[in-house]
């Protein structure tokens, strides 16, 4: 019930977002998206993803795209699409949600405990993690030991992003070096 | 905004329990949720409050443009760096058990949190890093 509920809010906040022609309230609107897709998490006791959520998506990415916002325009441009090329977004969007709708056909039953995803490494990790790597938080132990290079490889990413930015918007001005 | 007195006091009184919970997170992750993505993020954003209160010229004389270029590379070197001390030891890349701490258990558990401690400094420093380069242009 309260799932749906909060499925629900998420389908109202996106709406809201698209429609908002100001763009800081389109960021605003985004970052209590991500609150929300918190909850949701949190509803599914996924709660280190619904911690990231909160503090990356609802905390520093809208930050972020404020501060972007202070090199941009604030307000959207009202370019209109005109024909039919106006609906072609709307039958993409329809087609993939059918598609999305379509494959959940075949998922198993929600909290099964039966399901393929229940049965394949997760009764290992459950089993052994503890008294293999000392950590109680198997979240944890299978980030940081049993795919170490996965996060090795994101914090590649997440340094590559600083690299990156730096490259292109650090000031190489005489007077600011 | 920056002369918003409200906002500088509540930021004063904030920023030191925020880096608190910050190095909690970090401490905890193996026991609670969290880690050091999060701890970083969080350590982050203690900092970008300030620059929101008191402008960001103030807020980057906290953590230095020079040091936070530093500990970015840090960070990463910290976790690749592990990695090859375990080819050292005779292992496979990233195969803790094989730090020198006596029983595998033990060196699992230590380079787990080596890694971390890894993660956490170059998080922090690369969200640190992408505010101040992305709110550069004028002040606020």
């Amino acid at each position: 019930m309260i799932n749906l509920m909060l499925l629900l809010f998420l389908v109202v906040i996106a709406i809201a977002a698209i429609q908002a022609k100001d763009l800081l309230n389109s960021i605003m609107y985004l970052s209590v998206y991500s609150l929300f897709m918190a909850l949701v998490w949190t509803e599914l006791n996924a709660v280190d993803v619904a911690f990231t959520e909160a503090a990356v998506g609802a905390g520093v990415s809208g930050v972020f795209m404020i501060a972007a916002l202070t090199r941009m325009n604030r307000f959207e441009s009202s370019r209109e699409r005109t024909g039919l090329g106006k609906y072609f977004p709307m039958a993409v969007v329809a087609v993939t949600a059918a598609m999305l709708f379509y494959a959940t056909v075949d998922m198993p039953a929600y909290m099964d405990p039966e399901a393929p995803i229940h049965k394949h490494v997760a009764p290992y990790y459950i089993e052994h993690s503890e008294h293999e790597t000392g950590s109680v938080n198997i979240v944890t132990s299978v980030l940081a030991s049993y795919r170490g290079f996965d996060t090795l490889g994101e914090t590649s990413v997440v340094f590559t992003a600083a690299i990156s930015v730096i490259l292109l918007l650090r000031r190489r001005d005489k007077n600011e070096k | 905004m920056k002369n918003d007195v409200i906002l500088r006091t509540v930021a004063r009184c904030m920023v030191p329990f925020i880096l608190l919970f910050a190095f909690y997170v970090q401490a905890h992750g193996e026991i609670s949720p969290g880690g050091g993505f999060q701890a970083g993020v969080i350590f982050a954003s203690a900092f970008i409050l300030i620059a929101l209160a008191v402008g960001k010229e103030k807020a980057r004389e906290k953590f230095k443009q020079k040091i936070s270029d530093f500990t970015c590379s840090l960070g990463l070197m910290i976790y690749a760096g592990i990695g090859f001390i375990t080819i050292l030891f005779g292992g496979l890349f990233l195969e803790y058990g094989k730090l020198p701490f006596g029983s595998a258990e033990k060196g699992n558990h230590l380079g787990m949190i080596g890694i971390e401690l890894g993660v956490g400094i170059a998080v922090a420093s690369v969200m640190v890093t992408i505010f101040f380069e992305i709110a550069r242009k004028e002040d606020d």
